[in-house]
């Protein structure tokens, strides 16, 4: 092999002048913005002193009234559970009646138009309105993630019926089976398995947030939360906040089983 | 020998279906305790038609005069803080991150020290971080973008170590043999396999952050959220249908914008 048969293909990993204009472009943004939003390094530092004052009186944790807790934590996971239930039923429907490959646009722009909506608002925002609308308690939490789920689960479900293969469909609709029999057995067995998976995703979803509904006064442990926030209770809020992760840990591993489950 | 004709196939085996029924029962059984044992005053609930009716006929019509002399500012602070709060995310999630995926840092106890960092950061809601945060810096942005960035760890985090883990081992193996340090072997090794990954995730989390950064403002960190809770407060219902309109404008804007950078890049 001679020299002239060595090509030159300059260097092996060519410089990226684009990436690192944007990284200094990002640079440079987060510069702009933190000046923006006044947040400085004086004000950060001084902050830790006091998360270091925070935290010293967090702990030891207080479960002294631990029966309260048990209670409102068991109030948190029955506005889930009521949810999810809710939610899951009325998301079957509204996912079916918004897919494109199966209804007509006048019937499917409507439902869309629901399920954007009911995507777009923070779940907080829907617990206020609640809250004027049913008054203060865990009905407005419920109801709130009754809309959370049809968003989240309904726009997922009509994605997946809009990805199904349609040969079923002309088979069953070729042999002149009517309209329930089609979704039921053309539509529904080759979604229900994904359709279980962002059910029980939901479910795990709605505990979260269940926790923070009662902040605005929706029911929950959320409200117990605040109410230690603003009475400087930290130690209580330390057991909260604890239990808190607790509950979200354990759901999280009982919502793995149920997912092997159904694989 | 041919099987016999009568032979019964099944989906599912015994067990299989057993444990199937048992979810579907535990769940009912524990739908039916929950709606026996939830406080519900039904009296709302009749009530609510009426409560609904109330509420629109306040929020009607909408005060957009309200809009150039509060909302503007509150909601390009909202939008500074989400994307601030998304880049602090990044700066503190790809350390935690490259330490949680188990094919680059070998050490058992680091992977579970960075796993147990991503899930307290994603189980705390951002709500409650918001709070926190508003009593370690005072309430103001700097408490929401704290904030965000706090709750988005887990999210950016968690990703990022799936999308390191996934990564083809050929080219690291090519650049080990031939020496390169593991710096580069990092930045010319896995960080091309991830980049569209955790770009992705970047925009994703940028899209929801900035719906959670206009309401983490209800408990003081800043925002259109400080704005929303003053006009409700005060009952200026016309001013709050402005400021859900706008943002849900905001929201919808931010989810076109992402959807189409995503759809140039990936």
């Amino acid at each position: 092999m001679t020299a002239d048969t060595a090509k030159n293909f300059g260097p092996a990993f060519k410089t990226n002048w684009y990436a690192r204009a944007g990284w200094l472009a990002a640079f440079l943004y987060a510069a702009y913005a933190a000046n923006y939003l006044d947040v400085s390094w004086i004000r950060f530092l001084r902050g830790l002193g006091n998360g270091a004052e925070f935290l010293a009186e967090m702990v030891p944790p207080n479960f002294s009234r631990w029966q309260l807790l048990v209670a409102n934590l068991m109030e948190t996971v029955e506005i889930a559970i009521i949810a999810s239930a809710f939610g899951i039923l009325f998301s079957l429907p509204v996912g079916l009646l918004a897919a494109r490959n199966l209804m007509p646009l006048w019937i499917t722009w409507p439902f869309r138009t629901f399920i954007a909506l009911c995507r777009s608002f923070h779940p907080v925002i829907f617990a206020i309105l609640f809250v004027k609308a049913v008054g203060f308690g865990p009905l407005a939490g419920i109801l709130t993630l009754i809309f959370a789920s049809i968003g989240f689960i309904g726009k997922l479900f009509t994605e997946a019926i809009e990805e199904i293969s349609l040969k079923p469909l002309e088979a069953l609709r070729a042999s002149g089976a009517p309209f329930m029999s089609v979704i039921i057995y053309a539509v529904l067995p080759q979604v229900l398995n994904r359709f279980i998976g962002f059910s029980s995703y939901q479910l795990d979803a709605n505990l979260r947030n269940s926790t923070m509904v009662g902040i605005v006064g929706a029911g929950g442990i959320g409200g117990t939360l605040f109410a230690a926030f603003q009475r400087f209770d930290y130690d209580f809020l330390a057991a909260i906040l604890i239990s808190i992760i607790a509950l979200v840990m354990l759901s999280e591993f009982i919502s793995t089983r149920i997912k092997k489950v159904f694989q | 020998m041919s099987p016999s004709p009568l032979r019964k196939w099944e989906r599912f085996t015994f067990s299989e279906r057993l444990a199937r029924f048992a979810v579907f029962l535990g769940f009912a059984a524990a739908l039916s305790i929950s709606l026996r044992s939830v406080q519900i005053i039904p009296e709302f609930l009749y009530d609510a038609p009426t409560q609904v009716a109330d509420l629109f006929s306040r929020m009607w019509p909408m005060d957009f005069a309200y809009y150039p002399a509060g909302i503007h500012d509150a909601m390009m602070e909202t939008l500074h803080i989400a994307t601030l709060g998304t880049l602090l995310a990044i700066v503190m999630a790809i350390p935690i991150g490259i330490l949680g995926a188990n094919n680059i840092v070998h050490f058992p106890l680091l992977n579970w020290l960075s796993k147990l960092i991503l899930v307290s950061s994603r189980s705390v809601n951002s709500l409650v971080w918001a709070l926190l945060f508003v009593a370690v810096f005072g309430p103001g942005p700097l408490a929401g973008t704290v904030c965000i960035g706090f709750r988005s760890i887990g999210f950016v985090g968690k990703l990022f170590a799936e999308a390191l883990e996934e990564v083809d081992p050929g080219p690291i193996e090519a650049l080990t043999a031939s020496g390169a340090p593991w710096f580069s072997v990092f930045l010319k090794g896995y960080w091309p396999q991830a980049a569209p990954a955790f770009w992705g995730v970047f925009l994703f989390r940028w899209d929801i952050n900035v719906r959670e950064s206009a309401v983490i403002g209800l408990v003081g960190a800043g925002g259109i959220g400080m704005v929303l809770d003053t006009a409700l407060n005060l009952f200026f219902w016309n001013r709050v249908s402005v400021i859900l309109l706008s943002i849900f404008v905001v929201v919808i804007l931010a989810e076109l914008f992402v959807t189409a950078i995503r759809k140039r890049i990936i």
